[in-house]
C-alpha cells in the first residue's frame, strides 16, 4: 500500500498500540474529535480507537515530557508528540537531564522508554517555527536518534523506537510528512513508500545508502537526503558518480557505512539543514577524518544552513536550506580543486 | 495534649518506627557531616536536619508498591522509604556497592526496588515525572500512589504549574509534598512569594491543599495518609504543604548567616525528634533506656555502614560505560 509519512506513522502507531496496551500517545492536539490529529496529521483519527491511550494534554510541553518519562519508569510505552521540534527546547530539562539520564545515574536499575516525535524543517515559519534541533542532542548521551526520509522508514523506525528499551527521539521533516488538505505544506517532497502488509522494523543504528556510486560519498538525512538525490542525479551528468547515504540514526551513527564508502570515493560530503557549526557534519567529518586519514583525496566538506536562524523572507530561506544546485557546485568545486 | 487518641490509634510499634527513623536520618547526616567536614567524604551534601517529621511522616503512610521522589536533599526520604545505610554510605563515597553502583552521589541516591526513584536534583525536576508516575498507576488500573517531595522554592519552577495542573486534569493518584522549609539556598521564601501558604495554590489547580506540620511527625502522618488514602481511591491529587526547617546549611559548610538568631532559635525549640521523645515518655508508651538503646543500635549500624564503605570495591574506570543504554553499548 502506497503511504506517505504521515499515514505510515499512523499505521504504526495504531498497529504497535494495538500490539502492546502500555503503548500511549501524548501531547497537545493530538486526539481531540473534529481536531487535526497533532500539528501534522500522524494521529489522526487515532482517538477512535485508543480514547483512554491518547492523552490530550495542555500548552504544557515540561508535563508532557516529564510524565512520558515517569509513565515510562512504571512500565507504560509512551510516544509523547510535540507540535514543532522547536518546542523540545522547553522542555530540555526534562529530555536532557531526566529522560536521558535516569537509567544511568540510577546504576542500570531502571529504564526509560520513551518516543518522542518532533517535526523540524526550515519551512516558511521564521526562526522558531522552523529550525532543525537534531545537533543539540547528538551531545546528549543516553538517548538515541533517528530520522527517517521515506515512508518505509518511518514506519520501520517508529516500531523500533517504541519496542526499543531506550529512549529514542524522532525527528520528522515537515516537508516529508505528505499532509494532506488543510494541513498540506507548500513546497512538500513526495516521501511516500509501498509498505508491506506485514509487519517490520529497522534497525537503529544503521544507515541505508540510497544511491551506488564510486567518486564521492554524500551523506544527508531527512530533507538533505531528497537534495543529495537530486544533486547526485546532476552530478551524475556531469561524469561524478556518487554515494548517496541517508543516516536514518543519528545516533548511534553507522559510521562504518560511511568509511566504507569514503575508503572506496576518498572524498566526503555531509549535507545538513542546520547551521554549520557543531553540527552533525562535524561529528561525522570528525570520526572519519580520525578513521581514515589516508584515505581522503579531499577535504571534508560539509554543506549546511548558515551560522544563522532561519531567516523568514522565502528569498532568503531559499539561500539557507542547501539545495541540489548549491550541493552540486560544492562537489564540482572540490573535484577541480583536488 | 493534641493527639491523645491518634496516638493511642497509632499504637506502640509505629510510633517507635517514626522514632527510630526520625533518628535514623539525623543521626546519618550527622555522622556523614562530620566525615566530609574531615575531608573523607567526595562531592557535596545537601542536609536534612531539622526535616526528619517530614520524610517519616509521608513515607510510613506509604505501601510498599508506591513510588517516591525526592530532590537534592534526598538521604532523609531515602532512609524513611527504607533504603539500607550501606547502600547509601557507599553510595556517597561513589562506591561500587552503592545503591546506584556510584554513579549517583548524594543527589541522586534511590533505589526503585524499594520505591524510589534515583533523586532528582534539579530543582522542580521530578514533579512532571511524579505527575508521569501517577499517569501510569491510572492506566494500569494499579491501587498505587506517586510522592513528589519538592521544596518551597520549587513551587515557582514552571515545571510545578504544568505538574499540578496536568495532575488535576488527569485526576491521577498523585501527592505533591512541598516541605516548606522557608529558605531556597540563602532565599527566604517570603522574599519570593505574595502568599504565605504554597498549599493554597492548589486552589488554581482545583486541587485540594492542606497544610500539615512538618515537624510533628504524627501531624505529618495523619494528613498525609488521608490524602494517600484519597489518591488510591481514585478520588485525585493532593498538594500536601509542610512546615518545616532546616537546622543545618543549605549544602556543606554553608553557617546560614542569612537566618535570623531569633529564627533559628525558635524553630529550634520544634525539634521534631525531640517532640516524639517527650510524647512518648509522658504517655508512658516507651521507656528512656529503651529509646537510648535505640539511639546504640543505630550508632552501631552507622558505624558498620562507613566500614562496609569504606571496604567496598570502588567501581572501575571501565564501568564508566556501563548502565546508559540498555539495548546497545556506548559508542567510543
Amino acid at each position: 500500500m502506497i503511504l506517505s509519512i504521515a499515514e505510515a506513522l499512523r499505521k504504526a502507531i495504531n498497529e504497535e498500540m494495538k500490539r502492546d496496551e502500555n503503548v500511549f500517545n501524548i501531547g497537545e492536539d493530538i486526539g481531540i474529535e473534529g481536531g487535526f490529529g497533532g500539528a501534522f496529521t500522524v494521529t489522526l483519527g487515532l482517538e477512535k480507537n485508543f480514547r483512554d491511550r491518547m492523552i490530550d494534554t495542555p500548552i504544557s510541553e515540561i508535563g508532557i515530557f516529564g510524565a512520558a518519562c515517569g509513565a515510562a519508569i512504571m512500565g507504560m510505552r509512551p510516544i509523547a508528540d510535540v507540535q514543532y521540534g522547536d518546542f523540545l527546547l522547553c522542555a530540555m530539562d526534562q529530555i536532557v537531564n531526566q529522560i536521558a539520564k535516569l537509567r544511568y545515574m540510577s546504576g542500570g536499575k531502571l529504564k526509560v522508554p520513551v518516543v518522542m516525535r518532533a517535526p523540524v524543517g526550515v519551512t516558511g515559519r521564521g526562526s522558531q517555527h522552523a529550525q532543525n534541533l537534531e545537533p543539540y542532542f547528538i551531545n546528549c548521551p543516553g538517548i538515541k536518534i533517528v530520522a527517517p526520509s521515506t515512508a518505509y522508514d518511518a514506519y520501520g523506525l517508529l516500531k523500533a523506537a517504541v519496542r526499543d528499551d531506550d529512549p529514542v527521539l524522532i525527528f520528522e521533516h515537515k516537508l516529508l510528512y505528505g499532509s494532506k488538505g488543510m494541513r498540506k505544506e507548500e513546497g512538500a517532497i513526495d516521501a511516500s513508500s509501498d509498505i508491506p502488509d506485514d509487519d517490520y522494523t529497522i534497525s537503529i543504528g544503521k544507515a541505508v545508502t540510497r544511491k551506488k556510486g564510486k567518486d564521492a560519498t554524500i551523506v544527508a538525512h531527512l530533507l538533505m537526503v531528497h537534495h543529495s538525490l537530486l544533486a547526485a542525479k546532476m552530478l551524475e551528468e556531469e561524469g561524478i558518480s556518487c554515494d548517496v547515504i541517508d543516516l536514518r540514526s543519528l545516533w548511534p551513527l553507522d559510521i562504518d557505512q560511511i568509511v566504507d564508502s569514503v575508503k572506496k570515493t576518498g572524498r566526503l560530503f555531509i549535507v545538513e539543514e542546520s547551521p554549520k557549526q557543531g553540527g552533525i557534519g562535524a561529528e561525522v567529518m570528525a570520526q572519519v577524518a580520525s578513521i581514515i586519514p589516508d584515505y581522503l583525496i579531499s577535504p571534508i566538506i560539509r554543506i549546511a544552513a548558515p551560522n544563522t536562524p532561519a531567516p523568514f523572507s522565502p528569498i532568503m530561506e531559499k539561500f539557507y536550506i542547501p539545495q541540489p544546485e548549491r550541493i552540486t557546485e560544492e562537489v564540482k568545486k572540490t573535484f577541480e580543486e583536488y | 495534649m493534641k493527639y491523645k487518641d491518634e496516638i493511642k490509634k497509632l499504637g506502640r510499634k509505629r510510633l517507635l518506627d517514626f522514632y527510630r527513623k526520625m533518628v535514623r536520618i539525623r543521626n546519618f547526616e550527622e555522622r556523614i557531616r562530620f566525615l566530609f567536614l574531615e575531608g573523607k567524604m567526595p562531592g557535596t551534601i545537601h542536609q536534612y536536619i531539622g526535616m526528619e517529621a517530614c520524610a517519616v511522616g509521608v513515607c510510613s503512610a506509604l505501601e510498599r508498591d508506591d513510588v517516591i521522589a525526592s530532590t537534592h536533599r534526598p538521604h532523609g526520604h531515602a532512609i524513611a522509604r527504607g533504603l539500607t545505610f550501606n547502600e547509601l554510605m557507599a553510595e556517597l563515597y561513589g562506591k561500587a556497592t552503592g545503591c546506584c553502583k556510584g554513579k549517583g552521589g548524594s543527589m541522586h541516591v534511590g533505589n526503585l526496588e524499594k520505591g524510589m526513584l534515583p533523586a532528582i536534583a534539579i530543582v522542580g525536576g521530578n514533579l512532571p515525572i511524579v505527575t508521569g508516575m501517577g499517569l501510569a498507576f491510572k492506566l494500569k488500573k494499579q491501587k498505587r500512589v506517586a510522592i513528589s517531595f519538592f521544596g518551597d522554592g520549587a513551587s515557582n519552577e514552571g515545571s510545578f504549574h504544568e505538574s499540578l495542573n496536568m495532575a488535576s486534569v488527569y485526576n491521577v493518584p498523585a501527592i505533591y509534598v512541598c516541605e516548606n522549609n522557608l529558605y531556597g539556598a540563602s532565599t527566604n521564601i517570603g522574599k519570593m512569594l505574595r502568599i504565605e501558604n504554597i498549599a493554597d495554590r492548589a486552589q488554581s489547580y482545583g486541587m485540594e491543599g492542606i497544610i500539615a506540620d512538618g515537624m510533628d511527625v504524627i501531624d505529618v502522618y495523619i494528613n498525609a495518609k488521608k490524602v494517600i488514602d484519597k489518591a488510591r481511591r481514585g478520588n485525585g491529587p493532593t498538594l500536601l504543604e509542610l512546615k518545616t526547617f532546616r537546622y543545618c546549611g543549605h549544602s556543606r559548610r554553608d553557617p546560614c548567616n542569612y537566618i535570623p538568631k531569633e529564627e533559628k532559635e525558635s524553630w529550634g525549640k520544634k525539634d521534631p525528634i525531640k517532640k516524639l521523645k517527650k510524647i512518648l515518655l509522658k504517655e508512658k508508651i516507651t521507656t528512656a533506656s529503651e529509646l537510648e538503646d535505640i539511639v546504640t543500635d543505630i550508632e552501631k549500624r552507622l558505624d558498620d555502614a562507613i566500614k562496609f564503605a569504606h571496604e567496598s570495591p570502588d567501581p572501575k574506570q571501565e564501568d564508566t560505560f556501563k548502565d546508559l543504554y540498555l539495548s546497545m553499548e556506548v559508542p567510543r
